[in-house]
């Protein structure tokens, strides 16, 4: 049994048009998987509904969120929230506002190890030092001191990844964690991330809409359109040989930054239009 | 040190305001018919009785010069002799003071309890009829004016139901054994909860009169801003740690959504305390709002003039104090 287990989940928004329809993926233990697509494929959607925080106006009306076992849709409320607040975590896109701004970075860090999880105070700021060590920021106990506003993007962007693995889960989503950072600080965090999940042996949800960033931390990979997944596929199959033409079409797109005059070559109306139909198939 | 170079600059510009201030009042109420002269004679004074006591109060000069010597004895802490009460200004002003402090903040406290509690109570229940319910009852409570809310207050608790009392500060035949006027303050202190008891019960109403408007005020603008503080990132990210919604609310939304709503109880707090002169006639309540509207019917001109810089020093120190309160709640300011 995979840690992570989506079964058949179809979502939409109240009154509105479907936002995932039918969507399944596995996740094992340790493993690295990408979600790509283009924007309002729904990839975002899938790690806010295993979260727990999908937005009041969107319905899920079918299928389960299976984590270790356990359907998540199916528990109560307060029980599904303080589960996922154990064994999940965030990484979230916009590192200026995903801290609190009124509130130090040591208790942001802290809080959860001792309210959701019952550590000791001094466990807890032990560890939270020691996790901004391993993301690399100097003088940690002076950082843990400090206010959001008085930390680069970079800086907070560490400290809300050494917050995703402070309390040891299972499951770790990053919701682009690299798309507000300019590209220098880019690589740095990737590797940041992959290295602390090889280490701990994390599941990763890796949300993203850069083929080059999935072919460096993934093992394995949903195509995402229009809330379908069109293909799931390993990394290395993918990037050999992808089996769909929308999945084809895309990696044909991405950019050669060793090739710059080739420019830019855009998906082909008729591979959209046959992916489109294909979607509204089922 | 920014700090007492922040506190300086506001020490000089209070004096300008406060200088201005009495130079406005000073001037408009020589200036408005009505001579307090002749409201102090009998009818048929002879003209040499009026131009007597009109030299023994200063009024034969020009009003610039009688600027210049009230001014002068401001400064030295004298600010005239009240013309109906004879008795000196500063003393009869600050005897009334603690009477007005103690009933506008014990109306504050209550509006920020009420007006807070229905902002969280609301966000909790968002979306739900308990939200809708909240929404109706600030509606109603700003639509109508604090002195209509006492009258309705006297109306229901004091006559049809009578469980407060619906005038005066205190039941007259009780024996006061206090040093202070700070009656409540002074009550709670001296253990003497009997008398607390009677000063509560002739408080609650006209603190509630004017609580309502201010209570439903907060409570609309905190919700507002709680309800744009609940969809920001850190709001989600910590709802993904286990967080009950009550505790992400409380820890995570108050402490920023509670910023505008602080500049504006600032604001809305002198508001209140320029409405106890209303609220303490229509309560017969003894404070500073009713000395304030007997001097001006009388054309008191030193009482009114003393009771006026009192409210500007009043009005300034709140704001003064709302200013510190936000630095020390936003650290994004602290440093600056």
């Amino acid at each position: 049994m995979n840690y992570l287990s989506i079964r058949n989940l179809s979502a939409r928004v109240k009154g509105g048009g479907p936002l995932l329809r039918d969507v399944s993926l596995e996740v094992a233990a340790g493993e690295v998987r990408g979600l790509v697509g283009e924007s309002g494929a729904g990839k975002s959607m899938i790690g806010k509904a295993i979260l727990g925080i999908l937005p009041k106006a969107v319905d899920i009306t079918e299928g389960q969120i299976l984590l270790d076992g356990t359907d998540l849709l199916s528990l109560p409320p307060a029980e599904r929230r303080i589960r996922v607040g154990a064994s999940c975590a965030l990484i979230p896109q916009d590192p200026l506002t995903a801290l609190n701004p009124s509130r130090r970075i040591g208790p942001q860090i802290t809080d959860r190890l001792v309210h959701i999880l019952g550590w000791t105070r001094s466990d807890a700021e032990a560890r939270a030092r020691a996790l901004l060590g391993e993301v690399q920021i100097n003088d940690p106990a002076r950082v843990l001191r400090q206010y959001p506003h008085e930390l680069s993007g970079g800086m907070r962007q560490r400290i809300l990844i050494a917050s995703a693995f402070a309390a040891e889960p299972k499951l770790i989503v990053a919701d682009e964690p690299t798309t507000a950072l300019d590209v220098t600080v880019q690589k740095q965090i990737l590797k940041l991330i992959a290295g602390l999940q090889a280490r701990h042996g994390t599941a990763l949800v890796f949300v993203t809409h850069d083929l080059g960033v999935v072919s460096k931390v993934c093992q394995s990979l949903s195509v995402l359109y229009s809330g379908r997944v069109v293909e799931d596929t390993t990394v290395t199959d993918f990037f050999r040989a992808p089996k769909h033409p929308y999945s084809a079409a895309l990696l044909a797109a991405t950019p050669k930054y060793t090739d710059p005059s080739a420019g830019l070559k855009p998906v082909p109306d008729a591979v959209i239009a046959a992916v489109k139909a294909e979607v509204e198939r089922g | 040190m920014a700090l007492l170079q922040t506190l300086l600059l506001r020490l000089v510009t209070t004096a300008v305001t406060l200088f201005g201030v009495a130079v406005i009042v000073f001037f408009v109420i020589r200036v408005v018919p009505g001579n307090p002269i002749a409201m102090m004679l009998p009818p048929g004074a002879t003209q040499a009785d009026i131009d007597q006591l009109t030299a023994l109060y200063g009024l034969d000069k020009s009003i610039p010069q009688q600027f210049l010597i009230w001014g002068l004895g401001v400064l030295h802490g004298d600010f005239g002799t009240s013309i109906t009460l004879r008795q000196p200004v500063l003393a009869l002003v600050l005897g009334r003071l603690p009477a007005t402090l103690e009933l506008s903040v014990m109306a504050l406290v209550m509006a920020v309890l009420v007006g807070g509690a229905a902002a969280l109570t609301g966000t909790r229940l968002r979306a739900t009829k308990v939200e809708g319910g909240i929404d109706i009852a600030n509606g109603m409570a700003l639509s109508v004016p604090d002195f209509l809310w006492g009258l309705v207050l006297i109306l229901v608790f004091g006559v049809l139901v009578p469980v407060f009392q619906i005038s005066g500060r205190v039941t007259p035949s009780l024996q006061l054994p206090f040093v202070t006027n700070f009656y409540l303050v002074e009550s709670i202190v001296r253990l003497r909860f009997d008398l607390t008891k009677d000063l509560l019960s002739h408080m609650f109403l006209p603190a509630v009169a004017l609580a309502i408007p201010l209570a439903a005020i907060i409570g609309q603008l905190l919700k507002q801003s709680l309800k744009e503080t609940m969809h920001l990132d850190y709001v989600t990210l910590a709802r993904t740690q286990g967080y009950s919604e009550a505790r992400v609310i409380w820890r995570e939304a108050l402490p920023n959504a509670i910023l505008p709503t602080l500049t504006l109880v600032g604001v809305q707090f002198t508001f209140l305390i320029g409405g106890t002169v209303i609220i303490e006639r229509l309560f017969s309540y003894e404070g500073l709002g009713n000395m304030a509207i007997d001097a001006v019917i009388n054309r008191d001109l030193p009482l009114i003039q003393g009771i006026v810089i009192l409210f500007a020093v009043i009005f300034t120190g709140v704001n003064l104090v709302v200013d510190l309160t936000y630095a020390a709640l936003n650290p994004r300011l602290r440093h600056g």
